[in-house]
């Protein structure tokens, strides 16, 4: 059974190594120079006062790679998932193979045991072993950006992909098992992967672990921006925590007693006279409330998100496995 | 040894004919004692038909005397149809080929042949009797 | 060996609101190779699907070599099956499936297959998508049979195959069939494939079995008779009227009876195996599809 899977699986098998080591070579290449020109340029800027600089011509180097890497990582698990996942059972199906896959002495549960857990593990081993090709070649750029929990790049680093792929693999082959026609389930798959993966992104992640609620009096030194509000001449203002790496939901400034209605801006600030203006807001008390996850929690919000990935892929496996106990044909 | 062959649309029942040819084999001395009837396999191979019905052919014959089976090497043939007159068979066989001869020149088709030979045959062996 | 090969108790399968197969009950001994007569539709592939245990029954039960399809390895190994269309799989070659079956079958014959193949003339190397439908044939018996399996079943193994192809198929299978001991079961829609080697007999319409037994009883007890026209009622009790057909004169009936037929009225013939298939299939009202009550022995 082994065997035969990495017989059918031959094919694909190759040519995602492939082009895993290929992309290997590149970054292998590439990552040292990386590396030499960081340690030259940006980790000296300070001494050197020219630090935007440095950054701006740091971040523009290999750009065109920046970008690949980027789509590959957030492509490839879903792609193994549709790609690998959904023929696994569809394509006997369509092709009515099954009717010899399943008479011979093996049966369907075993059948599928070997084929989803092989195919499974092969797609988390290639997600893994892109993300960390990634992950180790773009390390410079990461230590200049905002931070790691950054959406962005957040699911594009750590395990997290490999939760993706497995995921997206096991949602394949349910698709296909249901839908019995891989092409219509290749489409269910993308789409539903799709869906899981922006409800994470943009709201399940954030409410993964409680955020940190910091309240403090509004620092002068952190404000950003001083406004009046028109209509109404308000005042807003707005600024900037200090918390290196942190991923920031929100930083507002609010009166003493909580509320984000400052009142009437002090007349200072309407006729642009910054020390007045500044020496009559810091009168009022302000404070500034940030709701923010330090950086600390990288991987704790790693193994969360990887986790449920996990989970509802095993879950869809147990579904799978329950089907090979009954009927199809 | 011989071969086989069947005749699907004959109406006679595949064992039947089975049996018939192995008779037929027997009288015109193409099989003689002691030798080998073709294994259950190698006529079901040729044939396409089913072994039992090659069983049955071959237990009908053991029960008539004609063959016996030992276990793991075949059936062979144990006696023999003839009686003597084996060497009158060749002559008679060229009489035969030159009255079908004749009847052909005569613009005979041959389902005419057929029928008029079985016709004389079957009242011939009725006079047969009344002669002896 | 088992005393029968299959078993069915009121065996039926349903697809949303259709009956597929109903009211199945067949008992078929074993050494037997067993022909599934039907037309296309009537429900033999859902029959053998359901004995190889490709799907569960709807209802009643099924039992083969005394065991239930498909339950385990022990049962899968001693099934063998050839499905319609013998699928291979096209991308890989005639030597990929014999290791297929060597290893997914710890009873396979690897000498016995790679004979099989080599006096059957197929390159090994070669692609199953590439075979013709005879060679792919072949193929999937050879996958079949070198498993050593004790009951054979093959749906309609002959339909796309050229008469030469036919022929050796049916050689090849009948070879197998002395060599191991098999009980197969054969289905097809034409019954001439089936007469030069079925020695048992099923006969599935409207996805009933309408009868069931071995050849040579059903030729005993099947006449055709031929009349003066008749009303059909007048005919006396033991006889039972499969298929009738009348002209302003005369009157054709297929009879199954236990006892001869006495009335001189009536010349009787005896019914060839084809012609008494054929009078089951012809059987067109309601009341006339409902199962036969005895299965013959």
């Amino acid at each position: 059974m082994i065997w035969l899977t990495w017989r059918q699986s031959r094919v694909q098998t190759l040519v995602v190594a492939g082009a895993l080591a290929i992309l290997a070579v590149i970054l292998a290449i590439t990552g040292p120079q990386l590396v030499h020109l960081y340690d030259t340029t940006v980790a000296t800027c300070h001494a050197h006062h020219d630090c935007q600089i440095a950054i701006n011509a740091f971040t523009s180097r290999d750009g065109a790679l920046q970008n690949i890497t980027s789509f590959l990582i957030q492509v490839v698990p879903g792609l193994l998932g549709v790609f690998w996942g959904t023929p696994l059972i569809a394509r006997e199906l369509e092709a009515r193979t099954h009717r010899l896959a399943w008479t011979q002495t093996v049966t369907r549960g075993r059948w599928l045991a070997v084929k989803l857990g092989l195919t499974a593990l092969a797609s988390m081993a290639a997600a893994g072993l892109l993300t960390l090709m990634v992950t180790w070649w773009s390390s410079p750029f990461d230590r200049i950006m905002n931070s790691p929990l950054d959406p962005g790049v957040f699911s594009e680093r750590g395990i997290a992909p490999i939760g993706y792929a497995a995921f997206a693999f096991a949602l394949g082959v349910t698709a296909g098992l249901l839908i019995r026609r891989t092409v219509p389930a290749m489409a269910v798959t993308v789409a539903v992967f799709a869906g899981v993966q922006a409800a994470f992104g943009l709201w399940l992640r954030a409410h993964l672990i409680a955020p940190i609620r910091a309240v403090s009096p509004l620092i002068m030194g952190q404000m950003t921006g001083v406004g009046i509000t028109t209509p109404g001449n308000h005042l807003s203002v707005s600024v900037t925590p200090n918390l290196p790496g942190a991923w920031i939901y929100s930083s507002q400034v609010t009166t003493a007693t909580g509320s984000t209605n400052l009142g009437t801006a002090p007349q200072a600030c309407f006729h642009n006279l910054p020390h007045l203006c500044n020496g009559a807001i810091s009168r009022l008390h302000l404070l500034q409330i940030v709701t923010y996850q330090p950086a600390s929690r990288y991987w704790a919000f790693q193994w969360y998100e990887t986790a449920i990935y996990v989970a509802l892929a095993l879950a869809l496996a147990g579904f799978c496995f329950s089907w090979a106990r009954r009927s199809v044909s | 040894m011989i071969e086989f062959h069947l005749d699907a649309r004959s109406g006679v029942a595949p064992y039947l004919q089975l049996i018939h040819q192995v008779r037929q084999a027997l009288r015109l001395g193409l099989l003689r004692q002691g030798d080998q009837l073709p294994t259950v396999k190698d006529v079901v191979g040729r044939l396409a038909i089913n072994p039992n019905t090659v069983l049955k052919a071959y237990k009908r014959l053991e029960y008539e005397g004609l063959v016996a089976a030992r276990p793991g090497i075949g059936t062979f043939v144990t006696s023999s149809l003839t009686d003597g007159s084996l060497g009158a068979l060749g002559p008679l066989r060229r009489d035969l080929q030159r009255w079908l001869g004749k009847a052909r020149r005569t613009g005979l088709d041959d389902e005419s042949i057929e029928a008029l030979f079985l016709n004389t045959f079957r009242s011939g062996s009725e006079e047969v009797e009344d002669i002896a | 060996m088992t005393s029968a090969v299959l078993r069915a108790q009121g065996l039926g399968k349903r697809y949303r609101r259709r009956w597929a197969l109903s009211e199945c009950t067949l008992d078929i001994p074993a050494g037997r190779v067993v022909g599934l007569v039907g037309p296309n539709g009537a429900g033999k592939t859902t029959l053998l699907h359901l004995a190889t245990g490709l799907l569960q029954p709807t209802r009643g039960t099924i039992e083969v070599l005394g065991g239930r399809p498909a339950a385990g390895p022990a049962q899968l190994a001693r099934v063998g099956f050839v499905a319609q269309d013998t699928p291979t799989y096209a991308g890989m070659t005639v030597d990929d499936h014999l290791r297929l079956g060597a290893r997914l079958n710890p009873g396979w014959d690897a000498a016995m297959a790679r004979d099989r193949i080599e006096r059957l003339g197929l390159d090994p190397r070669q692609r199953a998508g590439k075979l013709s439908g005879g060679e792919r044939a072949q193929l999937a018996l050879t996958l079949a049979i070198a498993k050593k399996p004790e009951l054979l079943i093959l749906d309609e193994p002959l339909a796309s195959l050229d008469p030469l192809a036919r022929r050796e198929f049916l050689q090849g299978l009948m070879e197998a069939t002395v060599d191991q001991g098999l009980s197969v079961v054969l289905s097809s829609h034409l019954v001439a494939d089936l007469e030069r080697v079925c020695d048992y007999l099923i006969v599935l319409v409207a996805s009933r079995v309408q009868v069931a037994g071995e050849v040579e009883q059903l030729l005993a007890t099947h006449h055709l008779l031929t009349g003066p026209r008749r009303d059909l009622a007048t005919l006396p009790a033991g006889q039972q009227v499969i298929s009738a057909s009348h002209t302003d004169r005369q009157t054709t009936l297929t009879v199954r009876v236990g006892t001869p037929i006495l009335d001189p009225a009536w010349t009787v013939s005896p019914v060839g195996l084809e012609d008494l298939v054929l009078a089951y299939m012809s059987r067109t009202t309601k009341a006339d599809r409902k199962p036969l009550l005895e299965v013959q022995r």
